[in-house]
């Protein structure tokens, strides 16, 4: 009897420990994976769009060179994203707020729904509704900047007659990374540690004191990445702006004419179809400028994050 | 005795209070008084809206700035001007979905479902079926592809590689990855197509690729967020049973943590099942029904939509709205079986 269990282990360790290395072998090989497919995306970008870098100047549509070339859609990419920014980000933090310390229970709970729901809108639909409904309907307000406030550089006109301008572009963005920015703060703020509002409520902190005082500190962090998120978001959105925004032209900060340069990315999805090798290559070439920048961009809010949490653990 | 518990009469303790239906009696007021213009001078319903709420926020800020203290104030104010930014959000969203729905309706029926856009005389009827199955098919095999590697990379970082440097990396690398706009992968699932099988070719597996680039990362995320919350004690029973760290990771980890894994991934795919711009340069552009994913051109819901757009006529336009509805419908379904399966699932060691 007493040597049927010691039969047993000498006969199942090895086994086990067979199993146990192949399935750390897997779990490492897709962690590695990773890695690899991280190192492959720049690599095989760089392939093929570095020669876009030195192409003859035909495919640079009178920008001259590649950064001629690419310059514009930068600035065009930048610029859309920043409206979209500052139109979008008090609003998520508002909603948030709401979501999260100002409304009741049963407001609040369907309400993060919705909101959850709508990140998953895909973009194509938003460009869609942008093109058909949202663009029409913002040319009197157009008009009514340029009457009124023509003498800002904004809204200098002429107006765009159909409202496919970068302003509009970048209003349909605010609205596509509006859930996104408004999921994760409302996140931060819910992990604001009870004891520290109650204490400042039982302080005699108005409710909107008790928020700057107890829950922004303490989301900070949380709050800067969501808008980081919402940027990167922003600055690779694609074809939204495509559907949107009628491009081409140089840089200019006139936010409702008819010649602002469009995006990189809305760029390539206008232009792929021109089959030519020197486009090809050109495109991608601003596909690995884009990526950098949104590279840099989301390595900016990890690290913001990062320090943040150090400060705040000590 | 008597002096010290009688408070000095020079500092009150409490300020005045606006009654409780202030906010109600401001809102009537502000509405009835920015009603002058559309009556006086005949301007429409958004100035309305817009100059009622603006009179709100100023009356019931300086009301309370009067009555009360200005801390309250400015309590009220930022109140109103929250409550006013989550109205102002719901516009274009409530908006948004009332033109998919009301302007798509109309053009869905059995003949939009089950027919191809290929048509053979002008006057045939053309519908969205391409497009559904080439969407299943391609989502279908981003799925495949990103499903083990993602669960696989989040044990690896949850189960074995605590706190070394690989999984610090991958960490990173996840989160840089959560990043990449989706146009950028559909460049590099070309580059790389182009570089291994040489220029111009396209085939639906090319989208697949590109799609499980910005899946994988949705899916460790969510995967590692339920391994955590595993409770260790599960994990330490099952060792003191003698059993090996894979069984344990097998039959008590991942069973425990199953529901969130797949909520998790039926997020990602709704995510990923309306991305246009990865396959607009790598699945090609057709009118007929293909189900090989490793051959042929290959169009999916959001890629149809998009060359509805660039065609531009109104009847263009119709069938676009049409597939939009059908996709947005798609996408609903998938996030509400993804709470439900979540609820169905959930642990029942209670967080």
């Amino acid at each position: 009897m007493s040597a049927t269990p010691a039969i047993e282990t000498s006969q199942g360790s090895a086994p086990t420990q067979t199993g146990d290395r192949v399935f750390s072998g897997i779990a490492r090989v897709a962690g590695l994976g990773i890695v690899v497919t991280l190192a492959g995306v720049f690599i095989f970008l760089a392939i093929e769009g570095v020669p876009g870098f030195f192409q003859d100047e035909k495919f640079y549509k009178g920008g001259g060179s590649f950064w001629g070339y690419v310059d514009n859609l930068l600035f065009g990419t930048v610029l859309v994203a920043t409206i979209a920014l500052i139109v979008a980000v008090p609003l998520a933090f508002g909603i948030a707020l709401v979501v999260s310390h100002y409304a009741p229970r049963w407001i609040a709970g369907p309400v993060a729904y919705v909101i959850d729901l709508l990140a998953a809108v895909p973009s194509v639909v938003f460009g869609l509704w942008g093109i058909n409904l949202f663009a029409p309907k913002m040319v009197p307000i157009y008009d009514w900047l340029n009457a009124h406030l023509g003498w800002l550089p904004f809204f200098k006109g002429p107006v765009n007659p159909v409202g496919t301008t970068i302003l509009t572009a970048g209003l349909v963005l605010s609205i596509m990374i509006l859930p996104i920015i408004t999921a994760i703060s409302r996140e931060v703020f819910n992990q604001t540690p009870r004891l520290h509002e109650e204490a400042a409520l039982a302080l005699g902190a108005t409710r909107w004191e008790m928020i700057r005082l107890a829950v922004f500190p303490y989301a900070r962090s949380g709050m800067v990445s969501a808008v980081m998120l919402g940027l990167g978001r922003a600055l690779g959105e694609t074809l939204a702006v495509a559907m949107v925004l009628s491009g081409g032209g140089g840089i200019s900060f006139n936010l409702i004419a008819s010649s602002n340069p469009t995006s990189i990315a809305a760029n390539v999805a206008s232009q792929y179809k021109e089959n030519t090798p020197g486009t090809l290559h050109v495109l991608i070439g601003t596909g690995l400028v884009l990526f950098l920048v949104t590279f840099l961009v989301n390595f900016a809010a990890r690290w913001v994050v990062a320090s943040n949490d150090r400060r705040m653990a000590r | 005795m008597s002096t010290t518990l009688t408070p000095a009469p020079s500092m009150p303790l409490t300020h005045g209070r606006l009654p409780r239906w202030a906010p109600g009696l401001v809102v009537v007021v502000a509405v009835a008084a920015a009603g002058l213009f559309p009556l006086l001078l005949g301007w429409g319903l958004v100035p309305w809206v817009l100059i009622s709420v603006v009179l709100y926020i100023a009356s019931l800020t300086l009301w309370s700035a009067v009555v009360e203290t200005r801390r309250s104030a400015v309590d009220r104010m930022v109140t109103s001007l929250v409550w006013t930014s989550f109205a102002i959000a719901l516009v274009p969203l409530i908006s948004l979905l009332w033109t998919v729905v009301s302007k798509g309706a109309p053009h869905i029926n059995g003949t939009f479902l089950t027919f191809s856009a290929f048509r053979t005389s002008l006057d045939q009827p053309i519908g969205i079926y391409h497009a559904i199955l080439g969407t299943l098919v391609i989502t279908l095999c981003s799925v495949i592809i990103s499903v083990p590697i993602g669960v696989f990379a989040a044990i690896y970082l949850v189960e074995y590689g605590k706190g070394n440097k690989l999984a610090n990396g991958v960490t990173f690398l996840v989160d840089v990855m959560t990043g990449i706009p989706s146009i950028v992968a559909g460049l590099f699932a070309f580059s790389m197509f182009t570089a291994f099988f040489g220029a111009g070719y396209r085939a639906g597996i090319g989208g697949s690729v590109a799609l499980s680039l910005l899946m994988v990362p949705i899916v460790v995320r969510s995967t590692e967020e339920m391994l955590r919350l595993v409770p260790d004690d599960l994990r330490e029973a099952a060792y003191a049973l003698g059993t090996p760290k894979w069984r344990v990771i097998t039959k008590v980890v991942l069973r425990t943590a199953l529901g969130g894994i797949i909520t998790g991934v039926t997020l990602a795919t709704a995510r990923i099942i309306g991305e246009t711009a990865p396959l607009l340069l790598i699945a090609g552009l057709t009118t007929r029904t293909n189900m090989n994913p490793f051959g042929g051109f290959m169009t999916t819901l959001p890629v149809f939509i998009y060359s509805q757009f660039q065609k531009g006529t109104p009847a263009d336009f119709d069938l676009a709205w049409g597939t939009a509805l059908v996709l947005v419908v798609i996408v609903l379904l998938l996030n509400i079986v993804a709470r439900v399966i979540g609820k169905i699932f959930a642990p029942k060691t209670g967080r």
